[in-house]
């Protein structure tokens, strides 16, 4: 069997096991945010922090729940890190700088898990298993707590309540990401993801010299890491670490679990607002550019010219031997189009353009399928703006699911896709401008443009991956990505809840012949072309002077 | 049976002529025309319009529109930096295509508010200054009269008017009655009747009494009359932003701001590659990124939607209300007038038992030829065309006694070689064989019931001769329905709008003509609170209810409608409450102003799709020119194939402001609308505007570069 049909045949596995399980799961997870009764151990968690599980808040209300528990989230896991020295079960490593701790708190607290340092040699076992590995969870949590709130916004009519944050926040951890992350894990384990609390072992080489290995519990925390769309690795080497990721078997696994929460998410919303088909629209938008950007990077990986190319059969530099071309190609496409940013290759060693097209995926703004939840509230904020537009075309007032989208609500999404952009193009501009950051460049031209323009990229998207060759660790990247992470999250979420609000206000327009038609073809069509029009003008420009610069020149 | 029909025959217009408001104004109107379609674009107005543009480079006006605010700023910029190196051409050939970007802009709007201006113009002549017959004695009992201008009358003044007057005001007739001619505002030059009391007591300032005397009691202060205000609306002037136009403007906005920033964060991005950027280029950059198709367009499009309405001598009170009418959903429309023609006419003749028809026909033409009401009148038709019975004139018939049709007996007739014949309301003309100690024969209450339950009038022939009084038959008048109005309501059903038809007759008549006419719902017997009701059940469901009225029971529901159009020959309460105003007072029109409507809305989102999908080409011609020396395999992205990196540019924003011109007609003339489906709507329109916004500026922009090539030294 050839490396080209291996790639594609584990591409039709995964699309057939994720077309499988996304209706009950997302028909489970409807249940969970849509029911009335509170499981015991969640009754205890709400009286431990004084939270009434049954009060509908309004936007500002869940907004403020949502910020709070971050806040509080980035202020424990910089403590965490901080005295990390004098912390049992820390290995022996010492306490975390200032800019670097904030940067990784920031970054494990906005579900971007982006890390400037090297997880083995610089977090013992309390804060990777009791700050880390928490955060994994909860934040994963908030993103699809932020995301259903917007789903009861065009659900629910003549309400500004959006549910209860607290509420969302527990079920979401306690009934959907535990469980699946106990099950994923075992799995895990059976296929030889290590999992333990042993210490440093020397091992000797076998061309001589030794070598440092560490244990850890790191089958648990790759489960989550994957299924919560985190992708901060145990050790630096991420997914192409043998402990995280030891088999093909393992590495289609976890590319399963990356997929299957953001996915399944579409069910949940068409359940949610009563109708399966608007969710399957949705899907579909989502599915046509997954499937479309692993085709091209499977495209640009197999097929780019050279001898070192054909020999290898495809651009195996960076990439592991053990998964191949088509293996990681599904997966760095997979990683950058949700918010994961787990890497089982190298990205920057991708052709010119496969690294352009895992820089796109991240610029679409990481909503197909987006991360846990931040993809769908992503990807419906698209559906208002295209919806605008299209809705035009028919001769009404836009509306989507029977909500106007008038000037309050315009407002709200075009704030939101301004966000990102802004902060990747401005830092990015200074980082350029600046003297020092420039230092950090492994390479030089296009290719060094790529690793500071992938590094903002990655950050203000909340993915957390990296185009590796940068020196991230130093004060000035430390800082603008922690901000851009911080901005990249919070901001979106504030006119995302203040969206849902608006809309749940609204009494429902009832759909005649003449309401645009938002579950049919025609329309994922004209989604698909919005986002790829939108944001391939918005980041032509550096695109062309990176990647494509690249990409194009042999 | 009989009791009720003589109820239906009070409220219909049978027996009151004064409230048949439709019949006595010609509207020249055709509901087969009147689709929604080319306004005129004479290429001479862009001329004549070009001082306006040029005008409406004032900053403070040009800061409404964000967009076209940036490529006011960027040319400013291009112009002074082509100061300071003023040997290159290319700076000064940017600079000033930008600047006729934004002159091109102007002009759009400058036309489109030009074709208001000429109606202005034509309004203001009637607006002379008045003066007015003040009474010093405003309890009517003294009729001492004092002159004072027009423009000092307040509200509640009492005015007369007599023959010859121009109306100083806006008011109500308190006394009197007049014919007036109001063709200044409606440009209808047969005269309506004006009189105190009633639904059409309302007078418009600047139009002229032509018989009769009236006082009139002045409503609006002088400066927001009605024609004030028509004034203000056709110009422009007192033009705000419609809901929908916010929206889209924020949406542009937003859309230039990701381009301001992905121009502004271009220069050390460009350093590092090795290449720097000039201002110009930036400039010229960002200009063509930004929408400035649609940004330029956007006002004109506003204005001339409401410019179509105004063509169709429909005047919108704000523009929310046009865009409200492409949303609707629900039509109420009024029977009469509307679905049905003004009035009923006669269908046939019922003898009674013992009688002819044709003897029926002939008491029935002679009874009629002094009614001039258009139901006496087709039962003279009828007479003619069925029963060949020639149309005789009141002059031929010697020593005839003529008993003309009036309100209170509701009977005409004719006393004529002993023989007394007369026609009417059936309770009248039983009334009157009992009188003349006639018996009414059993069938004819059975007919006249029978008529009434198909949906018709019965009215009753009667005659008293040498065989006593009795009555001779039935003449069934019904309500016909106007052509091609299925066919609408058809269209109206693909469009997704529902339609109920409103009116007084009962259930069982009601319902006869809904099926004959195919609207989807009716209400009978209603009453104004009936449809107030409907309209606020409707709305409560989210629907958006339009509607036409004229009356001053009908203010409090076309307040509530969310398009409610008045009538002109309505009262001006009615006109208040409304939304619109119908100055042919033709009900029908309620149906082409949903799509003047939905039409507007086409527009902008076609112009704006095809707008964000224009700067696809752009970049294919800019980036490779301004980074292709540093990259070489960015050339690989001119796959236009354009001459040289200045041309490339040049190229770009000579397209980019060539486009705003070549879409000007469009703007006005707004995009084909046809009543199919959504989907169909947006298949076409995705098509042309979206494929077509991709593909026009490649073969634009390469045309342009191939001229600009050829100009020597350059390219």
């Amino acid at each position: 069997m050839g490396p080209v049909l291996a790639g594609v045949l584990q591409l039709l596995a995964l699309i057939g096991a994720l077309a499988v399980v996304h209706i009950p799961l997302g028909n489970y997870m409807a249940g969970v945010y849509s029911s009335d009764k509170h499981w015991r151990v969640e009754k205890w968690i709400y009286k431990g922090i004084g939270a009434d599980p049954d009060t509908e808040m309004r936007w500002p209300a869940y907004l403020r729940g949502v910020l709070a528990f971050s806040v509080v989230g980035v202020l424990f896991l910089y403590l965490l890190q901080r005295i990390q020295g004098v912390l049992p079960g820390s290995l022996g490593f010492s306490s975390i700088d200032p800019d670097q701790a904030f940067n990784t708190a920031v970054s494990f607290v906005t579900n971007t898990n982006w890390q400037s340092y090297y997880g083995e040699q610089t977090m013992g076992h309390v804060v990777q298993t009791a700050g880390l590995a928490v955060q994994n969870f909860v934040s994963a949590a908030v993103g699809i707590a932020v995301a259903v709130a917007l789903v009861r916004g065009f659900a629910r009519s003549r309400t500004g309540e959006l549910g209860n944050f607290w509420s969302d926040l527990v079920r979401g951890v306690i009934r959907i990401l535990v469980p699946m992350a106990a099950i994923a894990a075992v799995v895990l384990v059976a296929c030889g993801a290590i999992q333990n609390f042993s210490g440093i072992h020397e091992v000797g080489q076998f061309m001589g010299g030794s070598q440092q290995w560490n244990g850890g519990a790191v089958a648990s925390q790759e489960a989550i890491k994957e299924l919560g769309t985190n992708g901060g690795g145990y050790f630096n080497a991420n997914s192409a670490h043998p402990f995280e990721n030891p088999t093909p078997f393992t590495n289609l696994f976890e590319i399963f679990l990356i997929l299957v929460i953001p996915f399944s998410l579409t069910r949940t919303f068409g359940v949610m607002v009563g109708s399966a088909k608007q969710g399957y629209a949705i899907l579909a938008t989502m599915a046509t550019i997954w499937v479309g950007f692993v085709s091209l990077m499977m495209w640009t990986e197999f097929t780019h010219h050279g001898p070192a190319f054909e020999l290898a059969r495809g651009a195996m530099e960076g990439k592991e031997v053990r998964f191949g071309v088509g293996a990681s190609s599904i997966f760095a496409t997979s990683t950058t189009l949700t918010s994961t940013g787990a890497v089982d290759s190298f990205h920057s060693s991708f052709t010119g353009l496969g690294g352009g097209i895992t820089m796109l995926g991240m610029m679409l703004g990481e909503i197909a399928p987006g991360g846990t939840g931040s993809g769908l509230y992503g990807m419906l904020i698209m559906a208002v703006i295209a919806v605008f537009i299209a809705g035009l075309m028919v001769g009404r007032t836009p509306e989507y699911l029977g909500k106007k989208i008038g000037s309050r609500e315009i407002k709200l999404a075009a704030c939101y896709i301004l966000i990102t952009p802004a902060l990747v193009l401005v830092f990015t501009a200074f980082a350029m401008a600046l003297p020092t950051p420039a230092n950090s460049m492994t390479n030089s031209g296009a290719h060094g443009f790529s690793e500071i323009l992938y590094a903002y990229t990655s950050g203000a998207n909340n993915n957390g991956s990296a185009f590796a060759g940068l020196n991230a660790d130093t004060q000035w990247f430390n800082s603008t990505i922690g901000l851009a992470m911080l901005f990249g999250r919070f901001l979106p979420m504030v006119f995302v809840l203040a969206l849902a609000g608006s809309l749940g206000e609204q009494k429902p327009v009832p759909a005649t012949a003449g309401t645009l038609r938002t579950e049919k073809p025609l329309f994922t069509g004209l989604l698909v072309g919005a986002i790829l029009i939108i944001t391939g003008l918005t980041y032509f420009p550096a695109l062309a002077l990176g990647p494509l610069a690249e990409g194009l020149a042999s | 049976m009989t009791t009720r029909t003589e109820n239906q025959e009070d409220s219909m217009s049978t027996a009151t002529p004064t409230r048949a408001p439709h019949s006595d104004v010609p509207t020249g109107h055709k509901p087969a025309e009147g689709r929604v379609g080319a306004g005129l674009f004479d290429p001479r107005q862009l001329l004549t319009s070009l001082p306006d543009a040029f005008r409406k480079l004032d900053p403070r006006v040009m800061v409404k529109s964000p967009v076209m605010f940036v490529v006011w700023v960027g040319s400013l910029l291009t112009t002074v930096f082509s100061f300071k190196d003023p040997g290159d051409w290319f700076g000064w050939a940017i600079s000033a295509w930008l600047w006729l970007t934004v002159i091109f802009a102007n002009l759009a709007e400058a036309v489109a508010e030009g074709r208001g201006k000429a109606q202005a113009d034509t309004l203001r002549k009637a607006k002379t200054d008045t003066v007015a017959r003040r009474l010093v004695d405003d309890r009517l009992v003294d009729d001492r009269e004092e002159r004072v201008p027009g423009t000092e009358l307040r509200i509640g003044d009492l005015v007369v008017c007599e023959a010859g007057d121009i109306i100083p005001g806006d008011g109500d007739v308190i006394e009197g009655v007049a014919s007036v001619d109001e063709s200044a505002i409606t440009g209808e030059s047969a005269p309506v009747i004006r009189e105190s009391g009633g639904d059409r007591s309302a007078v418009t300032g600047g139009t002229k009494v032509l018989s009769d005397r009236i006082v009139i009691k002045i409503t609006t202060r002088p400066g927001e009359t009605f024609i004030d205000r028509m004034i203000n609306l056709v110009e422009g002037a007192a033009r705000q932003k419609t809901p929908n136009e916010i929206a889209l403007n924020i949406l542009l906005a937003s859309l230039t701001i990701v381009f301001l920033l992905a121009v502004a964060t271009l220069p050390p991005l460009a350093d590092y590659a090795g290449t720097h950027l000039t201002m110009v280029v930036l400039v010229a950059l960002l200009v063509c990124l930004i929408p400035t198709t649609i940004g330029a367009l956007l006002s004109a499009i506003g204005i001339a939607g409401m410019d179509r309405l105004v063509q169709r001598n429909v005047l919108a009170m704000s523009g929310r209300a046009v865009e409200a009418a492409g949303d609707v959903s629900t039509l109420l429309l009024d029977k009469t007038g509307t679905i049905t023609l003004g009035n009923r006419q006669a269908a046939e003749f019922v003898p009674v038992s013992g009688t002819t028809e044709a003897e029926v026909a002939d008491a029935a033409q002679l009874s009629s030829l002094a009614d001039e009401t258009p139901e006496g009148r087709s039962i003279v038709v009828l007479a003619k065309e069925k029963y060949g019975l020639r149309e005789r004139h009141q002059g031929e018939l010697a020593g005839a006694d003529w008993i003309a049709f009036t309100a209170q007996t509701r009977m005409s007739g004719v006393d004529v070689d002993g023989r007394r014949i007369r026609k009417g309301a059936a309770g009248s003309v039983i009334a009157w064989v009992q009188n003349e100690g006639g018996t009414v024969a059993e069938d004819a209450d059975g007919m006249a019931d029978r008529i009434s339950e198909a949906g018709g009038t019965p009215l009753l022939v009667a005659v008293k001769d040498g065989r006593g009084a009795r009555v001779l038959g039935v003449i069934h008048l019904k309500d016909v329905v106007k052509d091609g109005m299925r066919e609408r309501f058809d269209e109206l059903r693909r469009m997704g709008i529902k339609t109920v038809m409103i009116t007084g007759d009962n259930p069982l008549t009601a319902k006869a003509i809904a099926e004959e006419a195919g609207v989807d719902d009716f209400l009978a017997e209603a009453t104004p609170e009936d449809k107030m009701a409907l309209i606020k059940r409707e709305q409560a469901g989210g629907k958006l209810v339009a509607m036409t009225g004229d009356g001053t029971n009908d203010a409090p529901a076309l307040a509530q409608a969310d398009v409610g159009v008045a009538m002109n020959t309505g009262t001006s309460a009615a006109k208040e409450a409304g939304n619109m105003v119908d100055l042919d007072s033709n009900p029908t029109k309620l149906i082409e102003i949903v799509e003047i409507g939905k039409q507007l809305l086409i527009t902008r989102g076609a112009l704006t799709t095809f707008s964000i999908a224009n700067d696809v080409a752009k970049y294919f011609a800019i980036i490779p020119a301004l980074f292709a020396a540093v990259y070489p395999g960015l050339d690989k992205l001119n796959i236009m194939d354009l001459s040289s990196p200045d041309s490339a540019i040049l190229s770009a924003v000579v397209f980019n402001a060539l486009i705003i011109v070549a879409l000007v007609p469009l703007s006005l003339r707004g995009v084909q609308y046809r009543p199919v489906s959504a989907d169909k709507l947006l298949r076409r329109n995705l098509t042309i505007y979206g494929l077509g916004g991709l593909v026009a500026p490649f073969v634009g922009i390469k045309l342009i570069d191939l001229l600009i090539s050829l100009i020597p030294g350059i390219g």
